[in-house]
């Protein structure tokens, strides 16, 4: 017999989500069709903020000069995998209030309500690769295939990251709807303070400048991603700049080999796969109380 | 029938902690650190209640008395305060019209997700597809956005999902009110079908007459607790004493926080009143002057009357669509009259029971079960309900 009302172990949680995964399908195919409802441009619009941001960065950071060769292929590299998190955070913080209606109406595991948000941010992400993809063939730009396997468990430890604060955040906000609000401010600094309007080396050089390990920067659990990406997409660690005084090389990422980010996306994982499990039981007790709480 | 439990309610009670002035934010939060910022409200007492395969069990209580509570909890919606619910078999719940519709997608959309919700897969529900649809008396309509629904399109398609994906238990709540006759006999058919097959329903309702109509069991509960469970007719009898208990204690009577709209007055005038009689004459034109206050605008407004006699059996039934003179929107204050010119009962207190509910979104709004008498006086010898004010005239060869 199934028991109602009774807390459920982590085990229990994650089969019963994966035994609603139509309805996680389902779900994302909903928010895809409600978002894009009635607009003209539909999935294109998913498409136009990277591209504003990207035109927008690339005038700054040339009048800056701080552009190097093929800066806009850097920025993109940067830009898709943030739109990525950024858009899984922000829409999965409201993905309980929001649904008040469900919630309160319908018995399913609500933890699919943050997941489905986070599964439609990663079809867009998919549209958006392909998309990149276009770019980057239309302009030949030399990719390092050595690297590029690496793709995958960047975009695995993304999800999984997503995953773990789309379910955190997503319950906190019913207790506390200042989340959302701290969340958008969080995001900003969040988004200044990862490598990919700047470059790694340049944060590292700044970090060493003030005696301070680089491993730091290693911290962030974007960085790690962001950086995979813009070593295989990108392709170099190394830049030549011509200056005043002539082509000078210069660094852009660590000297590293592919084993280097396998490793830091695989701490990552690991870490992000625990919160996950933190997550689910944070959500698994406060799920208990939504419908009163909406 | 099978002996087997197909739901087991063990020692479940809920509290709800009403916050005095609810927190969301953590300004307020911080504020308020230290001091108690809620109150306890009891809406269900401990209960347990075993409901075996194949019954089909309704639960009565008046606004307030926690059967949808109970009804939330059982669907699991709701986590019980203390105990557990445990189920056999696939539940379905019509807890609200159309719950779980999202207004932008199509019928066809909805019904695919609507089926997910209950943990079933594209292709059984592609199966189901046509039965659904047919059901529902949707086929043309099914791929336009729900929004564009009529209240009474919405209920049907919301029944015609839940009752074709074959759930092992149902429950509904009250729902089944809103649609209209014609449907609503197809869905008291289909519940019978539902019996046949050995499935479990579970439904709260206002109404005693469909109770007896269909169910083999009824619950009543009042102010959280369980003060009956037995055979219908028994469980009517005490639902309505209990009603009749609030009569004289005014302040038992607890609308639901939540609810948009509710009765605010009702006052019965017939030539006896003028007279400073509580009671009237038989033949008496009545009025009665039903008073209402809105919070929000009820677009689709829908008030009831029902008279029973002492024992509980009905004498007359009308709402504002069957005179023919639909509400439409109800916005602030107003009062509805009805007019009699003639009320020809015979001898008796006849209560009186007022009904205003939402269709656009199935709701009942405000209940006023039996809280209003008409006490009759009736110089006819004749006994039985109506009086038919008879002559008579006699030939003899």
């Amino acid at each position: 017999m199934t028991v109602v009302g009774r807390k459920r172990r982590l085990g229990t949680h994650l089969r019963e989500i994966w035994a609603f995964r139509e309805l996680l399908a389902g779900l994302i195919r909903k928010e895809l069709k409600v978002r894009y409802k009635n607009s003209i441009l539909g999935f294109v619009w998913s498409m136009i903020q990277p591209v504003f941001l990207l035109v927008v960065y690339n005038i700054v950071f040339s009048i800056l000069g701080e552009a190097f060769d093929r800066f806009p292929i850097w920025l993109l590299c940067g830009l898709v995998m943030w739109t990525f998190i950024s858009t899984s955070f922000t829409t999965s913080v409201q993905s309980i209030t929001a649904n008040a209606y469900l919630v309160s109406k319908v018995r399913f595991p609500r933890a699919i309500l943050p997941l489905s948000t986070v599964g439609a941010a990663a079809v867009h992400l998919a549209l958006q690769m392909g998309a990149f993809a276009i770019v980057l063939v239309g302009f030949r730009h030399p990719v390092d295939w050595a690297y590029m396997w690496l793709l995958v468990p960047a975009i695995v430890t993304a999800i999984i990251f997503c995953a773990a604060g789309a379910v955190f955040l997503s319950a906190l906000n019913v207790k506390a709807r200042d989340t959302q609000h701290l969340l958008e401010i969080l995001l900003l600094g969040w988004f200044w303070l990862t490598p990919m309007l700047y470059t790694w080396q340049r944060s590292a050089s700044w970090l060493e400048g003030k005696g301070i390990t680089t491993a730091i920067i290693l911290i962030n659990p974007i960085t790690s991603v962001v950086i995979t990406f813009q070593r295989a997409i990108y392709g170099v660690d190394t830049v030549v700049i011509t200056g005043k005084a002539g082509p000078v090389a210069q660094q852009v990422l660590p000297n590293a080999e592919q084993l280097w980010y396998l490793r830091n996306l695989g701490i990552i994982a690991l870490v992000s796969a625990i919160l996950f499990g933190f997550a689910l039981n944070y959500f698994d007790k406060a799920e208990a109380n939504f419908a009163e709480d909406l | 029938m099978s002996t087997r439990n197909a739901i087991e309610i063990d020692n479940i009670s809920k509290t709800f902690h009403l916050a005095t002035d609810p927190t969301h934010s953590l300004k307020e939060r911080m504020l308020r650190l230290g001091r108690k910022g809620t109150e306890d409200f009891r809406a269900l007492r401990p209960l347990s209640v075993d409901i075996t395969e194949g019954s089909t069990v309704g639960i009565l209580g008046h606004n307030g008395s926690g059967k949808s509570t109970l009804l939330k909890c059982i669907a699991g919606i709701l986590a019980p305060t203390t105990g557990e619910v445990r189920l056999r078999g696939r539940l379905a719940s019509l807890l609200e019209l159309g719950a779980g519709f999202h207004p932008e997608l199509t019928g066809r959309e909805n019904v695919y997700i609507n089926a997910s919700f209950l943990g079933i897969s594209r292709k059984e529900i592609a199966k189901k597809f046509d039965d659904i649809v047919e059901f529902a008396e949707l086929a043309q309509f099914i791929d336009e956005p729900v929004k564009h629904y009529s209240s009474g399109m919405y209920v049907r398609l919301g029944f015609a999902v839940a009752v074709n994906l074959d759930p092992d238990i149902l429950l509904v709540d009250e729902v089944l009110a809103v649609g209209d006759e014609v449907f609503q006999l197809k869905c008291i058919n289909r519940v019978k079908q539902f019996q046949r097959e050995g499935r479990t329903i579970v439904f709260v309702t206002h109404a005693a007459d469909t109770v007896r109509e269909i169910c083999d069991r009824a619950l009543v509960l009042d102010h959280g607790e369980l003060v009956a469970d037995g055979a219908p007719g028994e469980s009517i009898r005490i639902f309505r004493e209990h009603l009749h208990g609030h009569l004289d204690d005014k302040s038992a009577f607890v609308p639901t926080t939540e609810s948009l709209a509710r009765i605010s007055a009702v006052a019965i005038r017939h030539p006896g009143t003028a007279a400073g009689k509580s009671y009237m004459n038989s033949g008496d034109p009545l009025t009665i002057t039903v008073s209402y206050e809105t919070k929000a605008p009820i677009n689709d407004a829908l008030l009831e009357l029902e008279l029973l006699d002492t024992k509980g059996r009905l004498v007359f039934k009308t709402d504002t669509d069957r005179i023919g003179h639909p509400l439409g929107r109800l916005n602030g204050v107003g009062t509805i009259e009805f007019t009699a010119p003639s009320v020809p009962l015979l001898d008796g207190d006849y209560p009186l029971s007022i009904r205003l509910s939402d269709r656009e979104h199935g709701h009942m709004l405000d209940i006023r079960e039996g809280q209003h008498r008409l006490a009759v006086v009736s110089h006819d010898k004749a006994s039985g309900l109506v009086s038919l004010q008879l002559s008579v005239n006699v030939t003899r060869e």
